[in-house]
């Protein structure tokens, strides 16, 4: 992916965005997948420990955004960026900036649960293991133990963790990438759809998972759900055609949205 | 507004809002009929309208069904899920007023033919002005219309200062003569439900409001009703 020149800003003091510390700060970004203009001039403020999410209809790029704030677009040779994402104030474009350190402070889930064909237990410590973050065997042992148990999956698997992770229902996998992720201590988890794959029950209880993260993490979630946006967020982002429409508090985006395009999208009208 | 992507779910809301329009005319008619039957001491009229008054009532629970059903089936957001809460409180405030005209009705029948003319002109009066917010309210709900409904909303102070001259008015007979307490007592009632009436078209107004604007009406309604301060000097 090409990086445009660009000037650093960095903010003199901490912001604030709806009463919340700011964790990351997109300034005038602007994503291109070849001709195409997929985000147009995005500047938004994203608070740490609350979750906030993109909605819109496909195609509307929220997905290519959230995929920008982890650098998942650098691997797309036609995709051409511009602008800034700050996490901290610091750039993760900037060029002295190491991608997989920035990716073990930015955790992502995805769609499709896709935890990796080993045991549960290693697919846990596979990351704490490769940043090193164990000090040995009974370390690396507590971090996967605590990562399953903040993901509400241990009390189901503590009896198997040599078993495959591919084993494991839909919702469980799920919830097993959600410890994987949060095992390396990231700062920030990024959620594609996390439960698009997934029956209402296994649903609920990722919603009830984030919605325990929150505590402690900066979770950004793009959902085709809006009822689970509703449900979970306490932000939420309305992206059309590339454009941030729409970005507040979520009780008021959900009851009485400022811009016509949200109210028609989130009633099911025609845009 | 445009339409829904499902067809059904615009069907769904203008069933609600059909049934509103009919309920809203059904009161309309139960008032004028209630009116009616009062200054005229028309029994058998006031009896059609206490025997009219179960079709509202039958209406409302229309209403409400249709509503948790759509709520249930569409998980209305924004707009909508107010234009669902509002068409249940609006059917429990058009409920409210056939349940005053019906009551009203009743009262014919506590009337003697010989009751002076000039002492109902008052209530009929009053049922008049609730008349016309009525029909006022129910023409802003049917064209979605907050400046309307504001404007009812605030012609209400009218309805209340009439109750309290209408209010003093009938202490003094009673006081001249209390012969007539039975008589005025039963008006009393007839005024105090128009002025009920007319306080429910006000609450229909906030809600028409909160419909178009997201949010309640902030400013304090005026209120001229001071009956509820009013003492009676002894002689």
């Amino acid at each position: 992916m090409n990086m445009m020149p660009h000037t650093m800003v960095t903010p003199a003091k901490p912001r604030v965005f709806a009463g919340r510390a700011v964790k990351i700060v997109a300034h005038d970004v602007n994503v291109y997948y070849a001709d195409k203009h997929a985000i147009k001039h995005l500047s938004i403020d994203i608070p740490d420990r609350a979750v906030s999410s993109f909605i819109g209809p496909s195609g509307c790029g929220k997905s290519t955004f959230l995929r920008a704030i982890n650098r998942m677009n650098d691997t797309i040779p036609i995709a051409r960026m511009t602008g800034e994402i700050l996490i901290d104030g610091k750039n993760v474009y900037d060029r002295d900036l190491d991608v997989v350190q920035l990716r073990a402070r930015v955790g992502m889930v995805f769609q499709k649960p896709n935890p990796f064909p080993k045991s549960i237990f290693e697919n846990v410590a596979y990351g704490p293991r490769i940043h090193g973050l164990s000090r040995g065997k009974t370390d690396l042992e507590e971090i996967v133990v605590n990562s399953l148990k903040k993901a509400g999956l241990f009390e189901e698997v503590k009896d198997r963790l040599e078993h495959s992770g591919t084993s494991l229902s839909g919702g469980q996998q799920q919830r097993l990438c959600i410890a994987r992720a949060i095992a390396v201590n990231p700062e920030v988890i990024l959620m594609d759809e996390p439960c698009s794959a997934l029956d209402p029950i296994a649903t609920a209880r990722i919603e009830e998972l984030i919605d325990e993260l929150k505590q402690n993490f900066c979770i950004v979630i793009v959902t085709h759900s809006m009822q689970q946006a509703a449900r979970v967020s306490q932000l939420a982002a309305f992206f059309h055609r590339g454009n941030q429409v729409e970005f507040g508090d979520t009780d008021e985006v959900f009851t009485n949205p400022q811009d016509k395009r949200t109210q028609d999208y989130i009633t099911g009208r025609f845009g | 507004m445009s339409d829904h992507i499902m067809k059904a779910y615009d069907d769904d809301l203008t069933q609600l809002k059909t049934m509103l329009a009919q309920m809203g005319g059904l009161a309309e008619d139960q008032l004028a009929k209630a009116i009616d039957a009062i200054s005229r001491r028309d029994t058998n009229l006031a009896d059609l309208v206490i025997a009219g008054d179960d079709k509202i009532d039958m209406l409302e629970r229309q209403v409400e069904e249709k509503a948790i059903l759509t709520i249930a089936k569409r998980q209305p957001m924004a707009r909508d899920l107010r234009e669902i809460m509002v068409a249940i409180r609006v059917s429990s405030d058009l409920e409210r007023i056939g349940d005053l005209a019906k009551n009203t009705a009743k009262r014919t029948h506590a009337m003697s033919e010989s009751l002076p003319r000039k002492l109902i002109t008052g209530v009929t009066r009053m049922g008049r002005i609730a008349q016309e917010q009525l029909k006022n309210i129910l023409d802003a709900y049917a064209q979605t219309n907050a400046e309307k409904a504001i404007m009812v909303w605030r012609a209400d102070e009218e309805l209340d200062a009439l109750y309290n001259s209408i209010f003093r008015e009938l202490l003094t007979y009673m006081m001249e003569d209390p012969r007539m307490i039975g008589l005025c007592t039963h008006l009393l009632f007839g005024a105090k439900n128009m002025e009920r009436i007319g306080d429910h078209a006000t609450n229909i107004a906030e809600n028409i409001y909160y419909l178009v604007n997201g949010k309640p009406i902030l400013e304090e309604r005026p209120k001229k009703d001071q009956t509820s301060m009013t003492a009676i000097e002894p002689r």
